[in-house]
């Protein structure tokens, strides 16, 4: 079993920091993955995307180019990687910041008004975790009960006091009924 | 085996450095390899280590010599274009007979080029990292953990030989992540007689130096120094081989790009095409006796690099072109795609090459 | 048995040296080996040759030695000094190599305030190569790559070494002197002997620049080259302390 995974959105909204949770996940599962993030000029602002593959078998290409979930976070992102997305595949969009719905029928679609969530809640800046929550929720690409062990391994040490507000999150996506 | 950490190829090559015994790390800042330099930034004085963030990559290779020069063991890190600054010194650790780690994560060229990842100084790594007849010695990581074990890898070779070993990256593996086990076991060390450490009062001085006027001697130097190279070409050549044993096409593919190839291999596999990768370890020594061993029973090469196609040449020379040898490549920081180097596999496996 | 007088200093190899009739290379190198003699550090110095003239003076010191590649003397000994601490490092280096190609080692090195000692000798002329253009070359002066006079309209004008570094924070201590007469070259001796003291000391960078003759590229005999050393070196690169970081304390600067 190999999930391909691809998050996509702007700088700064925690696409690398999701991708990282989900590979660290999968690294005290003692399972085989990778984690490679687009790189570019821009520090903030610009785009940003993250390739996870989990698998159990080791992985070769660590380019996600044809994703069994599409994780998208804004519009371009939707826009450039829906097309690509494999048949059959999922894809979670955040309805606060994308108005479109996903346009190909061959794939499962999912809404989360993420970003909106978030500001109600008090999580401001932690979208990407509502989205994870989400996504976990819908794909079980790893078992949610195991999210608090991988946040406390990716959390670090100097951001201890986000751990709880982080666990809010995927809760909160986890709980989601759209 | 000690428990698997999640790291970024750079910073599993810097650990795996400092756990080689290298304590003196000289750099300047250039993407996609800044996380070496800042890794050991963070770890060096936490280890009574130097790290340096010298004023070129002129200077920085420089310093290496000076570092190496006193028996240390040296590290510089940079990408292409910055490489390239180091000719120079390169040409000058050869031309010394001094050992050292460098470390090139390519990017897209030439000029100042582009920072996505690529696979086009592999010419500058196996032909000419400088003036003057030389080698280095040139390792191809694939996994974030061969950036780490060819470190400890690299070191050690160096010292063996009195050479450079170059570990030759792509931004991918520098950029990505990957579970690694730091746990090398015994590192060899290696004595070095020649050092400039001071006389001590003991001896005559030793020189480190390139310098020959004398023809007939500057001759002897290099035809001493060729025949450790031969020495390396006997003993160093590494490939990983997958699935060749009953492959009509074998692609040929180092670093990121036989990642990539792996996948290619797969789908052809499922269409019944028996496909094969050999994924050379060692640039230079190109390792021509596996690459040219496999020329018995296939019928046609596919070369698969990130480049306009410089490997496809060391291909060829090893198999004496006796098999048609494609090129599957793209450039510019472009990756091939699983598709694309199918398709040059179904093409392969249409051509003769029968005797 | 007769008293010796007169001896060559110990960190100064027994070989007949290289350099052309009247050059003051040979006096700069004894200047240098004495200075070494003096501090008993012979053991623990290892010098970097440049490149140029004084390529060969890896011939030339008893002490251990590396040749760098032209203007990365600095930067070798960089790597030396960060490898092995307790060492003495120093270079010996040429206008072309120091003020030249290896421009941004020698600021650097100063800006990082290095522990080492560099020993500049400035003849204003590129001696090795036969005598073309140096960065210190004056204006007016006729080389074979300013065959009709340096004009600084076209070819610029000097780099001032000492001028420069002094206003680089890393410094420690910097001086030009001279070699042209008994008590210029005593001069010199006192300032070598101080730059390898501070770095004994752990002071930091020290530069001494050595105003010297090519009497071969200029085209002069020996004692005209001195002469025209005096009448037109000196006054546009002035003799003296420069920097001086430590000049309060007790065998500070003069």
């Amino acid at each position: 079993m190999t999930t391909r995974i691809l998050i996509a959105g702007f700088g700064g909204q925690g696409i690398l920091f999701a991708g990282k949770f989900l590979a660290y996940e999968g690294l005290l599962e003692g399972r085989e993955l990778s984690w490679l993030p687009s790189y570019g000029p821009e520090m903030r602002g610009g785009t940003a995307n993250c390739s996870v593959i989990l698998s159990d078998e080791p992985v070769g290409s660590p380019i996600v180019t044809n994703p069994d979930v599409l994780i998208a976070l804004n519009l371009p992102s939707l826009d450039k990687f829906e097309g690509d997305v494999a048949q059959g595949g999922e894809v979670f969009v955040d309805s606060s910041l994308i108005e479109r719905k996903v346009a190909r029928a061959d794939v499962k679609a999912h809404y989360i008004p993420a970003t909106k969530l978030a500001s109600d809640e008090g999580l401001s800046g932690l979208a990407n975790m509502i989205m994870l929550g989400f996504v976990i929720k819908h794909t079980g690409v790893i078992p949610y009960e195991n999210v608090e062990r991988a946040m406390a391994k990716v959390v670090s040490e100097r951001h201890k006091d986000l751990l709880d507000a982080n666990l809010r999150a995927v809760a909160l996506g986890y709980g989601y009924e759209g | 085996m000690s428990e698997k950490v999640l790291m970024k190829g750079n910073e599993a090559l810097a650990e795996a450095a400092i756990a080689a015994g290298c304590r003196h790390y000289l750099g300047y800042p250039i993407t996609p390899q800044t996380e070496v330099a800042a890794y050991m930034a963070k770890r060096m004085p936490k280890i009574g280590g130097t790290f340096l963030q010298a004023e070129s990559e002129i200077a920085a290779i420089n310093m290496v010599i000076g570092v190496s020069s006193a028996g240390k063991r040296a590290m510089t890190s940079s990408s292409s274009p910055g490489i390239a600054l180091k000719s120079e010194g390169l040409s000058y650790l050869a031309g010394c007979d001094l050992p050292a780690l460098v470390v090139n994560v390519q990017r897209g060229g030439p000029g100042l080029g582009g920072i996505q990842p690529s696979q086009s100084d592999y010419f500058l790594a196996t032909r000419a990292g400088g003036h003057g007849d030389f080698h280095m010695i040139v390792l191809a990581p694939a996994t974030v953990q061969e950036m780490a074990d060819f470190a400890i890898k690299g070191f050690e070779l160096a010292d063996k030989y009195r050479m450079v070993t170059m570990i030759l990256a792509d931004g991918v593996l520098g950029q990505m992540m990957e579970p690694v086990s730091l746990d090398f076991g015994e590192i060899k060390q290696f004595d070095k007689p020649w050092a400039a450490v001071g006389t001590n009062g003991g001896r005559r001085h030793n020189i480190v130096n390139s310098l020959c006027l004398e023809p007939t001697q500057l001759e002897q130097w290099n035809i001493d120094r060729y025949k450790r190279y031969e020495q390396v070409m006997a003993n160093e050549q590494r490939a990983e081989e997958y699935m060749t044993d009953d492959a009509d096409v074998i692609c040929v593919a180092y670093g990121a790009t036989a990642r990539v190839t792996k996948n290619a291999i797969a789908m052809a596999r499922a269409k019944g095409i028996k496909a094969g990768l050999i994924r050379p370890i060692t640039l230079w020594p190109f390792p021509k006796k596996i690459v040219g061993a496999a020329a018995k029973k296939a019928k046609a090469f596919v070369s698969v690099e990130m480049s306009m196609g410089q490997m496809i040449e060391d291909v060829e020379l090893s198999i004496r072109c006796s098999r048609p040898v494609l090129l599957c490549n793209r450039s510019g920081g472009m990756i091939p795609t699983p598709e694309e180097v199918l398709a040059k596999i179904e093409e392969a496996s249409k051509m003769g090459g029968a005797d | 048995m007769a008293n010796t007088v007169f001896q060559k200093p110990h960190a100064l190899c027994d070989v007949p040296l290289h350099y052309c009739p009247g050059c003051t290379h040979g006096i700069i190198h004894r200047l240098v080996a004495e200075a070494i003699d003096a501090l008993g550090i012979e053991g623990r110095t290892v010098g970097v040759a440049s490149v140029g003239c004084s390529v060969f003076t890896y011939n030339y010191f008893e002490c251990d030695m590396v040749q760098a590649a032209h203007g990365r003397a600095p930067a070798v000994a960089t790597g030396l000094k960060r490898a092995e601490p307790n060492n003495i490092i120093f270079t010996y280096q040429g206008d072309g190599d120091l003020a030249a190609i290896g421009t941004a080692e020698t600021v650097h090195s100063a800006a990082r305030g290095e522990n080492i000692t560099i020993i500049f000798v400035n003849n204003a002329i590129y001696g090795m190569t036969g005598g073309q253009m140096a960065p210190t070359t004056l204006p007016g002066q006729v080389t074979q790559t300013t065959p009709y006079g340096r004009d600084p309209q076209y070819a610029g004008l000097p780099v001032k070494i000492c001028e420069m570094l002094s206003q680089v924070d890393g410094a420690t201590y910097l001086e030009r002197v001279a070699v042209d007469s008994v008590a210029h070259i005593n001069q010199a001796k006192r300032a070598i002997e101080k730059a390898f003291r501070n770095q004994v000391e752990g002071k930091g960078f020290s530069l001494v620049e050595v105003l010297s003759t090519c009497p071969t590229n200029w085209g002069k005999e020996p004692a005209a080259a001195m002469e025209w050393l005096r009448e037109n070196m000196i006054p546009y690169y002035p003799l003296g302390v420069y920097k001086d970081k430590y000049a309060d304390e007790k065998g500070g600067s003069k």
